[in-house]
């Protein structure tokens, strides 16, 4: 999977966890220019990627991404391991 | 099991029909039971709660869902939990509402009467509280004093919320982590994590047994998917999930089945089909000595396993009954003369072999036992039969199996229909009573609109005259099948060569392939042509096939086929013979007129080519070698 096919898909779940159908995800996206992006629903967005990745994160590395670009390099590096 | 395979995926498109649901006007109750029965992710599960929520805030009508408010207390986060329990709820019948406590917040909301759980008139509160809370440790000291403390507060919390608020309690049986420091010795030394939690376990048991409340066996759900994998420290350390997340589903749905029984929906009838299910292969064609169950072989086993857990089903108060595509007394031939059988007639209360869709018989049998279609379970190796009746009966739980038997007895108990929160004698008496003798319930084919459901199948018919290559088994179909025969010919695979050869005959072989897989050549039809008439001598068809309009079908490729040779008039005749009453309106079903009718039985037709009208059909027709330019 390439960096623009792990980002639509985390997109889709971003739509279903923060409950906005219109929302579209850049690498550049962070936390503050999502309203419903708290600290709950991020455990939930990263609880959701692990499942449709099939991937585990480890304790540093829920937190770690300060982006939405940095979070696809993340999964993108745990695929490929 | 922690996928929850007996569930269908959820369709891509879930999280927009939740929204849906929203906008219907109508009866929402099913709806929302049919979107709870698939396999959620879960964002696709927060969907469902979100959905529920504002169904519940707008004071909609959610029957027959049954309604419940459960307070839930931890030490623990237990949001990402809570996000499946809708859903799961839902599943097995129930309505949920569910009142949060504060993270950490367990004593204090048990003592204070104006607390935010008993002041909140919730049903049931469920005490999701494990060994950390406890503080059991596996740093030695007094097992007794230790376990006996630390259930002590607990207990004391579920009696202060049921007395403050009215709340049942639920209390967990704890799961115990896999580390050991001993390996094996632990078991023989004192003050070990797993002894103190044993103990606890046992005095919460003790409680329900003497002072009410239910039990959520959190021990067993984390024993059937491993207690390593169950505890994950990075989920603990980082935000207090009280075990993996991707267990969530696995105790909801565990949770949402106990929820189900306290509502009283548990199910109460197991109806088992028969063909590999409860033996392999078809008694019909296979015979008494042919069907596999026994010692003698790893599918045999198999089977008997399964016939081993509907009985210990049954033995737990759990009505059987029977639904299977085969003649009746062929069937209960197997229960009668089988050595290897462990099912007996008597252990059915209601016993539908016959040739009927499986959706009528299942109306006839919760009929017959005074059940609601919510009542039943199906339990059928066949993806095309279950497919069939989630369509017709969507209130009737049809576990998906895997294609390997040995699991069918553990997917059955996996999905927890049949959960419950008491029991005893009377419960296993009622059930034997139905069991009297196998009663037969009167059945009428119901015409339905399946809607989608034969074209969703994907089926492929390939028709062509006989060849070589096929000439074994088309004379084995010819020999073998006396059911669905309308002239039962006995022919020779010499017999057959010449009738290939024979330019005045149209001969046709039809396979039929569908999206679950190849079943092969199930029909053959033989046509003898005289100038511009034209008399069918074979016609015959596996009864795996019926009900999907393969016999309209074939039908229409005889005809275009004589057509195109000029025929004008097609004669038919049904010969009656000890097992083919089943065809005895074959001819007439399919528009051909009846012109005469012996004192025998045997039944002659006509049909006029030029007044055929095709009908719709669901499914691909392919002429693997055209029919018509055979002679």
């Amino acid at each position: 999977m390439d960096h623009g096919e792990i980002l639509s898909k985390i997109n889709e779940l971003m739509r279903d966890v923060f409950d906005e159908d219109d929302l579209v995800a850049t690498d550049a996206m962070t936390a503050e220019d999502v309203a419903d992006w708290d600290s709950t629903n991020h455990v939930r967005l990263m609880v959701a990627i692990e499942e449709v990745f099939k991937i585990r994160f480890a304790t540093d590395e829920i937190t770690a991404p300060e982006n939405v670009g940095e979070l696809v390099d993340l999964v993108a590096s745990k695929m490929k391991a | 099991m922690q996928d929850l395979p007996w569930l269908l995926p959820a369709p891509q498109d879930y999280s927009a029909q939740c929204r849906a649901v929203l906008e219907s006007a109508g009866d929402i109750g099913q709806d929302l039971q049919r979107l709870a029965g698939f396999r959620l992710s879960s964002p696709q599960a927060l969907s469902y709660a979100r959905l529920l929520r504002k169904l519940t805030v707008g004071g909609r009508d959610l029957s027959p869902l049954a309604p419940l408010k459960l307070a839930i207390v931890s030490n623990a986060t237990m949001e990402f939990v809570a996000d499946h329990l809708p859903a799961a709820a839902a599943r097995h019948g129930v309505a949920l509402e569910i009142v949060q406590a504060e993270f950490g917040l367990v004593m204090q909301e048990a003592i204070d009467p104006a607390s935010r759980v008993n002041a909140s008139g919730a049903d049931a509160v469920l005490l999701a509280v494990d060994h950390r809370w406890l503080g059991l440790t596996d740093l030695g000291g007094d097992d007794a004093a230790q376990a006996g403390g630390a259930v002590a507060k607990l207990l004391e919390a579920a009696r202060l919320f049921r007395d403050h608020g009215g709340a049942v309690p639920i209390l967990p049986l704890l799961a115990t982590p896999a580390e050991s420091l001993f390996g094996s010795f632990d078991r023989r030394v004192a003050g070990s994590l797993a002894s103190k939690i044993s103990r606890v376990n046992q005095a919460i048991l003790d409680f329900a047994e003497g002072e009410g409340g239910y039990l959520f066996d959190v021990d067993a759900i984390a024993r059937s998917v491993g207690a390593a994998q169950w505890f994950d420290p990075v989920a603990w350390n980082g935000q207090k999930q009280p075990f993996h997340p991707a267990f969530n589903a696995l105790y909801a749905d565990r949770l949402g089945a106990l929820l189900g029984a306290v509502r009283g929906k548990a199910r109460k009838c197991l109806v088992l089909d028969l063909d590999n299910t409860l033996w392999g292969g078809a008694i019909g064609d296979d015979g008494l000595a042919g069907i596999v169950l026994g010692q003698g072989s790893a599918a045999g086993e198999s089977f008997l396993n399964v016939q081993l857990t509907a009985k210990a089903l049954k033995a737990r108060g759990v009505i059987l009954a029977v639904s299977s595509k085969n003649d009746d007394e062929v069937a209960r031939s197997a229960f009668r003369e089988h050595s290897e059988m462990i099912l007996k007639e008597s252990d059915i209360a209601v016993f539908q072999a016959n040739w009927i869709d499986k959706a009528s018989n299942l109306e006839g049998i919760a009929a017959a036992l005074s059940l609601g279609l919510d009542a039943l379970v199906l339990l059928d190796d066949n993806p095309a039969e279950r497919a069939h009746v989630r369509s017709a009966l969507p209130m009737v739980a049809v576990p998906e199996l895997p294609n390997d038997p040995a699991w069918f007895p553990q997917v059955l108990l996996a999905a927890g229909y049949f959960e419950t929160v008491s029991f005893g004698e009377d419960d296993v008496i009622r059930a034997a009573s139905y069991a009297e003798n196998a009663q037969r319930a009167e059945v009428l084919a119901k015409s339905r609109d399946l809607g989608d459901y034969l074209t969703a199948l994907e089926m492929t018919l390939s028709c062509g005259p006989f060849d070589a290559a096929n000439r074994a088994r088309v004379t084995q179909l010819i020999n073998k099948s006396n059911q669905f025969n309308l002239l039962t010919r006995k022919l020779t695979e010499a017999d057959v060569q010449g009738l290939e050869a024979d330019p005045a005959v149209v001969t046709l072989q039809a396979r039929l392939g569908d999206r679950y897989g190849d079943m092969g050549l199930i029909s053959v039809v033989t046509c003898r042509v005289d100038g511009r008439e034209a008399t069918v001598t074979d016609w015959l068809m596996s009864c795996r096939v019926l009900g999907r309009k393969v016999e309209e079908a074939i039908y229409d490729v005889l005809v275009s086929t004589l057509s195109g040779r000029g025929v004008e008039t097609l004669h038919a005749t049904y010969a009656p013979t000890k097992k083919n009453g089943m065809v005895a309106e074959h001819f007439d079903r399919l528009g051909l007129r009846r012109v005469a009718e012996t004192v025998g039985g045997v039944r002659r037709y006509e049909a006029s080519i030029a007044d055929y009208v095709p009908p719709e059909l669901p499914m691909k027709i392919e002429l693997f070698q055209d029919v018509r330019t055979r002679g």
